[in-house]
């Protein structure tokens, strides 16, 4: 191998004006791909992360209720008109069970029970409709951290206690330590004081959610002892799908993964890597020809020396390998230069970019980005090496 | 006309026959319409330590015979014997093996490799087969072209060194693997008449101290006229039957 670098290494040298455009057309190329992809990725696990900071990422709850219809007597036919049955507010059946069930699920991360269920709250004069939602304090923070935006008061639930929004405290003009009329609608009614206000930054949210503890939205909701959602958090986000279709098979209840909820977000992330696999592709696939073509002209310019190196003993296998070497050395400084410039670029956004979120810099893609160009400067680099290889050495030698 | 004389230079040895065509014919578009042969039937032996020149007009197939010769190109029918062993049926690896051991080449047009300095040329055939080269290697090299006067310009580039300086370090690269057979086309045909004497007395000492066989193309009939025999090729023939070194007394063809 000594001989094939060096001698391909000379002849790099040689065509240097060459050898440092076709660089500089790799590295251009690196640098898009390396950005785009880097670029791509941060939005999407940024777009991702904003998403599940305010949900969970599977909810489990209790099986739609459907309408029993007897069968018919043999041989008569049955024509239904059905109306679907209204789905009440139900708890999940033996919810404590299925929790823990779920606690020993190796994919899953955290479990938390929550009884959610609509009411009105009244202060003074002025109504409201929000959203009850009993949690386990500490098995909700698992699932949405919300103590991280509390923006007044703390994050305290129970014995009376209620955190709401920031626009609902707004509207309703509460502070902490205020009092607030909660009516369930179902004939039962509590006053409770407000211990924290948050802001999670999504308005449905900020101006519906009302939280207590489990036992309180159990009596005002009416299902006492009941929870009517499993909230869940897995372990990796994009397998929550097959977790959830799992999950409904083992308890036949009803699962969502974040990925059903969110069906046009979900189309729109993969539409996107789509794009961005095909940009990737289609730059990768315009340096390799550019590779390929480089070679092609340096072996023309070779033709002569080759057929030198093959008089001198030089075998096809050697040309080949002096070909194919410059392909790989051309991919990998050019990935090397594309890289780090992708990186600069990376950076240029980060510090002087719009600023609506961080790109973070993955030192990994540039190994990965290195390697692949490598790999993809020898195949380039395969029909001009094979042309060089198979040149008739009577031939090769008398080119001028 | 040439005196021919018998290998002079290694009288103490066994006469072994380097280089054997039986019968070797050469056609080119082999198939095709236009199919052409340029070589019909050329039988030709050198022995080891032979000084012979192959001469004849351009056309002739000179350079043809020359790549059959060097094994750069296999013949249409006829065998090729070098050192002993037949040819025609080798691979593309076999013949640039015994090629890289058996054959050293010498160019017209000196064919160096540019991007490469003096030594490092030198070396080149040695590297090829055996990777970076000895510190022995490299003193053998060097010890080389102080031989033919180059001592000082062993690390120029070939576009640094004038005609007959390329065309000795091309001479020295043809004898650094000690090869049992030098081609040398048209060593001088590119050189001023004190450089081209040079080359040939350059052959000449070497094809003494060494032994090789030297196959010597040239259109100079000086040249030829101080070989040890000249084979002169004709339309593809050789004229003159046979020419074989171990029967002095063969004439050449006219020297035109």
């Amino acid at each position: 191998m000594w001989i094939e670098w060096t001698i391909a290494w000379k002849f790099l040298r040689e065509g240097r004006a060459q050898t440092a455009m076709i660089l500089i057309g790799i590295a251009v190329g690196v640098a898009v791909i390396v950005f785009i992809t880097a670029l791509i990725t941060g939005l999407q696990s940024n777009i991702v992360e904003r998403t599940l900071g305010t949900q969970a990422h599977i909810k489990v709850q209790a099986a739609d209720e459907v309408n029993r219809i007897l069968p018919p007597p043999a041989g008569s036919v049955q024509l239904v008109l059905e109306d679907k049955r209204v789905q009440r507010l139900r708890s999940i059946n033996n919810w404590q069970q299925l929790r823990d069930t779920l606690d020993g699920l190796a994919e899953v991360v955290a479990v938390s029970p929550v009884i959610s269920g609509p009411a009105f709250a009244y202060r003074g004069a002025a109504l409201k409709s929000v959203a009850l939602v009993g949690i386990d304090p500490v098995r909700y923070q698992q699932i949405i951290p919300i103590a991280d935006d509390i923006i007044a008061g703390r994050f305290r639930v129970g014995a009376g206690d209620a955190v709401i929004g920031r626009i609902l405290a707004d509207d309703l003009g509460l502070r902490v330590g205020d009092k607030l009329r909660l009516d369930g609608g179902q004939n039962s009614t509590s006053i409770v004081t407000i211990a924290g206000i948050f802001e999670l930054g999504v308005r449905e949210l900020d101006s519906r959610f009302v939280y207590l503890d489990l036992k309180q939205t159990q009596s005002l909701l009416n299902l006492p002892g009941g929870v009517t959602v499993i909230d869940l958090t897995v372990r990796e986000i994009f397998a929550a799908d097959e977790v959830a279709k799992r999950i409904s098979r083992l308890t036949g209840m009803k699962a969502e993964s974040w990925m059903q909820t969110n069906a046009q977000l979900m189309n729109a992330l993969t539409s996107q890597s789509l794009s961005t696999g095909m940009i990737s592709v289609f730059v990768a696939l315009s340096v390799a020809f550019g590779i390929a073509s480089v070679l092609s002209v340096s072996v023309v310019q070779h033709t002569r020396e080759i057929g030198i190196l093959r008089a001198m003993g030089a075998g096809r296998r050697q040309v080949l390998g002096v070909f194919l070497l410059q392909g790989g050395v051309f991919g990998l400084i050019g990935a090397l230069f594309g890289g780090l410039a992708g990186l600069a670029l990376v950076w240029a956004f980060n510090t002087f970019g719009p600023g609506l979120f961080y790109i973070p810099l993955p030192p990994s893609l540039i190994g990965v980005a290195m390697a692949i160009a490598t790999v993809t400067g020898v195949l380039s680099a395969a029909v001009p090496a094979q042309r060089a290889a198979r040149l008739d050495p009577a031939v090769a030698i008398r080119y001028v | 006309m040439s005196e021919p004389a018998p290998a002079a230079s290694a009288p103490a040895q066994p006469i072994q026959t380097v280089l054997r065509l039986e019968g070797v014919r050469k056609s080119y578009n082999v198939g095709q319409a236009n199919q052409i042969e340029i070589l019909h039937g050329i039988d030709l032996s050198l022995d080891r330590g032979d000084f012979a020149a192959l001469i004849g007009p351009s056309g002739s197939g000179k350079s043809t015979l020359l790549n059959l010769i060097g094994l750069l190109d296999t013949p249409t029918s006829g065998e090729l014997t070098l050192l002993g062993q037949p040819t025609r049926a080798m691979g593309d690896g076999g013949r640039t093996a015994l090629r890289s051991r058996a054959i050293g080449f010498v160019f017209q047009f000196h064919h160096l490799i540019p991007a490469f300095s003096a030594v490092d040329n030198v070396l080149m055939p040695l590297m090829l087969a055996q990777g970076k080269p000895s510190p022995d290697d490299v003193e053998r090299a060097r010890s080389l072209l102080g031989e033919v006067g180059l001592a000082a310009l062993a690390d120029k580039k070939p576009n640094q060194l004038s005609g007959g300086e390329q065309q000795r370090v091309a001479i020295c690269r043809a004898l650094l693997t000690r090869p049992a057979l030098l081609l040398a086309d048209e060593p001088t045909g590119n050189l001023d008449t004190q450089s081209a004497a040079d080359v040939f007395a350059l052959l000449r000492r070497f094809n003494q101290s060494f032994g090789c066989a030297v196959l010597l193309v040239t259109h100079d009939p000086r040249l030829s006229d101080a070989c040890d025999h000249a084979f002169t090729l004709v339309d593809g023939q050789l004229v003159g039957a046979a020419a074989t070194a171990g029967q002095p007394g063969i004439a050449a063809g006219p020297i035109t």
